[in-house]
């Protein structure tokens, strides 16, 4: 179980560009959940991404993974348990190193980076068995550099590798808004694939909004750092994209746009 | 004929010497896209340590393990400076190497020290009895052959390690370092300290071949070293089968063939530094690498 407990965060704390983002934030993300997070910009959904994985420090508050407080524990510690895949699909791998290159780095997370050899002969079967269920012809580029692969295929490659060791929460940060439509539906058949298949409790940012009804268990919807909409199960299955839609226009109304 | 032979020679032997060095920049500049200027610091500092070492009777050869694990601490130190204290990295190099400025001249006593008559690497009673008469002129490059692909080699090893996966990560894309549950800084601060490492065994050689010790030896380092790779890994850019190591050893050759020829068109010994700076700026111009490339992450 993920917790954030009474969240505060300022930006630029004592300066005319104070603002405040989260005020008593707080959410609690059950094991095996799959959470979709909407929301316009602003709202606070990418903020609270970082602040899980620490990128950004909190003011207050407190964040627990079970009965684990991790408030204090750096960025690079917490990623043992969390992996996460960006908007920008150069972020999660080496564009410089060859493909094969890049899964053994993944393959080797939550262990010793020693004097051993880098790639593990014995491990290659499998990584091109990895690839190949992408079905994007990547198995046969083993040793192409990743820097030449399209943002897809990048995108598709950092899905897999993130999710290569075990881990307990994936954290997606609008993973598919860079990707044109079609390859877009893939990378997202493709997360909710191994999302179901390793059963990891997961957060998704996203923009498209019939993603966020379609998949996932759980549906949350931001507005300045707070939670308007939160549906699950049930509730979530009826839910419409005119629904959320209709809630959009409800706000903008009244932030007078 | 005579005059082609030495002066062929001349270039090889200073190319290699150097190419130990170039190895080392190529570590900051290319594998961790860190422009570390304490290497001005750390090559003299190489030296200064094996004038008095020499000059105490430390074995010539232990000077050589001695001088690179100083240079790893000097590595450590601007590593240190950058991450720990979020200095900037250029800033970072210049702090460490103004320091090493003074503290070179601290250990060496003063700005010269000459070790002409004591054994070296190159010079000893062990090789003046057991070198061939034919071999005589070209055992210092033999020597300096020798060490130089045996660094090269290790080095190669080293980036197929996990630890070398990692390094090579952190200079492409620190945020993969992170996702992989690793701290980038302590890896920069490896990759600094490797890279230091090589430069200050490249200052024990230079001082061991030279028979001197000089404070200002240091001064350019970086740009021989940045030099010798860019040339290197531009010139063999299209040769895959050249390992990028390979490519700046004959980079560093190449870049020591054009200041040689510089200063037998007529160009005075003290121009040498004009030289060096002016052959950089026509390589940075030519091989179009003057534009900063655009990190992923900012």
């Amino acid at each position: 179980m993920l917790e954030l407990v009474n969240i505060n965060k300022l930006y630029n704390p004592g300066t005319v560009n104070e603002m405040c983002l989260f005020k008593d934030f707080n959410l609690t993300v059950a094991d095996g959940e799959f959470v979709s997070v909407v929301g316009s910009n602003g709202s606070g959904k990418t903020s609270m991404l970082n602040i899980i994985c620490g990128s950004i420090p909190v003011d207050s508050g407190v964040i627990r993974i079970g009965s684990e407080d991790i408030t204090g524990m750096p960025e690079f510690k917490r990623q043992r348990r969390i992996g996460r895949v960006y908007q920008n699909p150069a972020m999660g791998t080496c564009p410089s190193m060859t493909i094969l290159e890049n899964m053994s780095l993944a393959d080797n997370k939550g262990r010793s980076f020693n004097l051993a050899r880098g790639t593990n002969k014995k491990r290659v079967e499998f990584y091109r068995e990895s690839l190949r269920s992408l079905k994007l012809g990547l198995e046969d580029k083993l040793h192409v550099p990743v820097g030449s692969l399209s943002g897809g295929q990048r995108q598709a490659m950092a899905l897999l590798m993130v999710t290569m060791t075990p881990i307990e929460f994936l954290i997606l940060d609008e993973h598919t808004a860079a990707l044109d439509p079609k390859t877009a539906e893939l990378i997202m058949q493709l997360t909710d694939q191994v999302v179901k298949e390793k059963r990891i409790t997961t957060i998704m940012v996203t923009h498209n909004l019939r993603y966020a009804v379609e998949y996932g268990s759980r549906l949350i919807m931001m507005h300045q750092g707070e939670v308007v909409i939160d549906k699950a199960e049930e509730e979530k299955r009826f839910l419409r994209i005119e629904d959320i839609l209709d809630k959009f226009n409800e706000i903008s109304i009244e932030c007078g746009n | 004929m005579e005059f082609l032979l030495t002066f062929i020679l001349g270039v090889l032997e200073e190319g290699l010497l150097y190419a130990i060095m170039a190895l080392g920049v190529y570590i900051t500049y290319k594998i961790l896209d860190f422009p570390d200027l304490s290497v001005d610091g750390t090559f003299p500092l190489g030296g200064s340590i094996t004038a008095v070492l020499i000059i105490a009777g430390i074995s010539p050869i232990l000077t050589l393990f001695i001088a690179f694990f100083i240079g790893a601490l000097a590595g450590i130190l601007t590593g240190l400076i950058h991450v720990k204290l979020k200095v900037r990295d250029l800033l970072s190099g210049i702090i460490v190497m103004t320091a090493l400025y003074s503290i070179n001249l601290r250990i060496a006593g003063k700005a010269n020290l000459a070790i002409f008559t004591k054994d070296t690497i190159f010079d000893n009673a062990f090789l003046n009895e057991n070198t061939p008469v034919i071999l005589k002129d070209y055992l210092t490059l033999i020597i300096l052959f020798i060490i130089v692909v045996i660094m090269k080699l290790l080095l190669d090893l080293y980036l197929k390690t996990k630890s070398g996966y990692l390094l090579r990560a952190v200079g492409d894309n620190d945020t993969l370092v992170t996702s992989l549950a690793k701290d980038k800084g302590f890896v920069k601060i490896v990759g600094l300290a490797i890279a230091n490492a090589f430069v200050a065994l490249a200052g024990c050689i230079y001082t061991q071949k030279s028979g001197f010790f000089e404070i200002s030896s240091g001064t350019g380092t970086i740009v021989i070293g940045l030099a010798s790779v860019i040339i290197g890994s531009n010139v063999f850019k299209r040769l895959t089968f050249f390992k990028a190591t390979t490519a700046v050893i004959a980079g560093s050759v190449i870049y020591k063939l054009c200041v040689a020829l510089a200063i037998w068109a007529g160009m005075a010994a003290s121009d040498l530094k004009l030289i060096t700076a002016v052959l950089f700026l026509l390589i940075l111009v030519v091989s179009n690498e003057r534009k900063r490339r655009v990190k992923v992450s900012a």
